[in-house]
């Protein structure tokens, strides 16, 4: 990720392990990344691969079932993971990096109006009097495009895009400098799904937000994207600019993902991936997709290094 | 309004035997207050006329609430139609007697959107597979075991003595919309509903389920019928796409054509609104068409899509329904952008 300004975000070796009565679940095993300020990274991969966890884990929003929780992730500088719980949550949380989370619009209570859901992150973590949070979200409102007379709506008269639009604005309404959407767009129509790329676009322009996108939709990925993670087992296996990526992507494994997406305006037969991904319970050692890799070889049964490639990353073998 | 037939004049297409006619299909729903007195109607499906052939697989595309799942249960017979026929085999399933209801079912395959939600919890994939069998008459258990067995090798969930006895629970995604499949394709039949199939999958199962349904479909040769959302994955499956808004059929055409030509407005909006993997996306903005789609309980007047749309003739579309043109053959466009270019 080269990038002339300063990093928003730089994660290094984050690890997120649940407890099971199989034996630890490792959904986060190790991730780095960077974030630049007004950049956006998607992290793509397979369900089960560990993206929503990551994104808990950046959050700070553990299960109770949680068996290890380590590394360090840096937000402007500063080592958040030595802040305190409560630290965090008057601090961080909302105030620099917020969540919309997945199916967030089904989230919204449905026994309050959606003006004053949105208001009140900005009244807990501002601490703004409620008129004065009102009027923070009816600016919110209109910048994701939602009519201001929706304010006094309860969460059962908005259609789903508008729902989502609402869990997009009580996300800003506090002015975080980061945002990480999980799965913003999977339950929604096409069209609908397209104008909130665009308000998405627009706010990221306007507001100077940073976003971390968590999706398997790879084609709608692209639209918000300038740098591009993908995890698999709960690794990231390769991270590097969106314009280097979607051309050509490094790893095997991201090969056949791209490979896997049906396309409308070219011609290729889209292929598929055999075999599932491995159990995070006792991962294989060595390359966690050396089973399904069709390029293969002895070097893949060690852990593979990172290798650093033009300003990419790759955890791969085959380019060391 | 005059309700046409539907036109029977494509001389290629017309080869093949029509296997399922739908004409002049309207679906409502009555809206009533308090349980008594009804107040309007909800029009899912209004005025839809569309020929399947045998062998011949079909998309249907729209957004949500654009009446397609409801077209596939009036399909399916499983909601009775307000007025207009369902013709299988030259059989009105709409006025059908339950013994006719009974012997279509056998005819017609369902397969669900969410594989977990459509599979009961509490039974064994056997006893998913052998209970279409039992209610179709099967009687020789060695018999039923045998089909299970091979309907199981079709879609490829071998070894098949593993997943006999397995619950749902057990078995991932794939695996459970193969069961789906499998239970869709047990008795046999001529024509297969798919609502959705792979919405639900990941992305590179999604395309190995797909293939597979369609390696079925040219296989037993089967009518089937794919309705989605994702216009991507719709050419690497149907024949023919047709294209619905606010319970209206707006455009059917083969699907290549309808991807380099797009005639309708609203096909127009969903086409660019698809996206391709392609880091110049983040760069510009996507054109969509303002508001969202309308209520089906008052819709607008004339033209559907008339205020949503950007290319909207005054004085027209917002009057008068359009009909169906034909400014290429086969190609059919509900719009009266086309009115000069070939009428019916």
């Amino acid at each position: 990720m080269v990038s002339t300004n300063g990093k928003l975000l730089r994660v290094e070796n984050l690890v997120m392990y649940f407890a099971t009565l199989r034996g630890p679940v490792q959904a986060v095993d190790g991730v780095d990344f960077e974030l630049g300020v007004n950049r956006a990274v998607v992290i793509l991969g397979e369900s089960g691969c560990g993206k929503s966890s990551l994104a808990k884990a950046i959050l700070r929003l553990l299960p109770r079932n949680i068996a290890r929780y380590s590394g360090r992730i840096f937000l402007h500088d500063r080592d958040v993971m030595q802040l305190s719980d409560e630290e965090f949550r008057q601090n961080i949380r909302w105030v620099e990096m917020s969540l919309v989370p997945q199916a967030a619009m089904n989230a919204l209570n449905p026994v309050l109006r959606v003006g004053d859901q949105v208001a009140e992150p900005a009244m807990i973590h501002m601490g703004m009097s409620k008129a004065e949070a009102l009027e923070a979200a009816r600016t919110m409102f209109q910048r994701v495009g939602v009519a201001e007379d929706f304010l006094t709506r309860y969460p059962f008269e908005l259609s789903g895009g508008m729902r989502q639009r609402v869990a997009l604005a009580m996300a800003l309404v506090t002015l975080p400098s980061l945002v990480i959407l999980d799965e913003p767009t999977s339950a929604l129509d096409l069209l609908t799904q397209a104008n909130i790329f665009n308000t998405l676009k627009r706010i990221k322009k306007e507001l100077g937000t940073s976003f971390i996108l968590i999706t398997h939709d790879i084609a709608t990925s692209s639209e918000l994207a300038d740098d591009v993670a993908v995890m698999y087992a709960g690794q990231i296996v390769e991270t590097g600019e969106a314009k280097d990526f979607f051309p050509d992507p490094l790893h095997p494994y991201s090969k056949m993902l791209m490979a896997s997406v049906p396309r409308l305006r070219a011609d290729q037969d889209p292929q598929f991936i055999t075999g599932q991904p491995p159990s995070l319970i006792s991962p294989p050692s060595g390359c966690r997709f050396a089973e399904r890799c069709p390029a293969r070889f002895e070097k893949c049964s060690e852990e593979p290094p990172v290798i650093e490639k033009d300003g990419r990353k790759v955890r791969c073998w085959l380019y060391a | 309004m005059v309700i046409e037939a539907p036109s029977r004049i494509k001389p290629e297409m017309d080869q093949r035997e029509v296997l399922l006619s739908i004409q002049n299909l309207h679906v409502w729903y009555e809206l009533r207050r308090f349980g008594f007195g009804i107040v309007g109607y909800v029009r899912a499906v209004d005025n839809v006329n569309f020929d399947l052939h045998l062998g011949e697989a079909v998309a249907v595309v729209g957004e949500s609430g654009c009446g397609k799942s409801t077209l596939m249960k009036t399909i399916l017979g499983l909601v009775k139609p307000r007025q207009g026929q369902v013709i299988f085999e030259g059989k009105d399933i709409a006025q059908a007697d339950s013994a006719t209801l009974k012997w279509y079912r056998s005819q017609v395959g369902y397969i669900q959107q969410d594989p977990y939600g459509a599979l009961p919890p509490f039974m064994s994939v056997r006893r998913i597979l052998e209970e279409p069998l039992v209610i179709a008459g099967v009687k020789s258990r060695q018999e039923r075991l045998e089909r299970i067995h091979r309907v199981m090798e079709e879609v490829k969930l071998y070894p098949v003595e593993d997943f006999l006895g397995k619950f749902p629970h057990m078995l991932s995604g794939g695996q459970q919309q193969r069961v789906v499949i499998a239970r869709a394709m047990i008795l046999n039949p001529k024509l297969i509903v798919a609502d959705e199939p792979v919405s639900m999958l990941d992305a590179s199962v999604r395309v190995e389920i797909l293939k597979l349904l369609r390696g079925l479909q040219e296989s037993h040769h089967l009518s089937f019928i794919y309705i989605t959302h994702d216009l991507s994955t719709v050419k690497y499956f149907s024949e023919r796409i047709f294209v619905m808004y606010a319970g209206k059929l707006v455009e059917q055409s083969p699907i290549g054509e309808l991807l380099k030509n797009p005639l309708h407005p609203y096909t127009h909006a969903l086409l660019s609104a698809t996206s391709d993997p392609d880091a110049r996306n983040a760069l510009s903005f996507r054109e969509v068409p303002p508001g969202e789609p309308p209520s089906l309980v008052k819709p607008p007047t004339g033209c559907r899509f008339h205020p949503r749309c950007s290319q909207m003739i005054q004085g027209l579309c917002e009057v008068e329904d359009p009909p169906e043109f034909t400014p290429v053959p086969d190609h059919r466009v509900a719009c009266w952008l086309h009115k000069e270019s070939g009428g019916d």
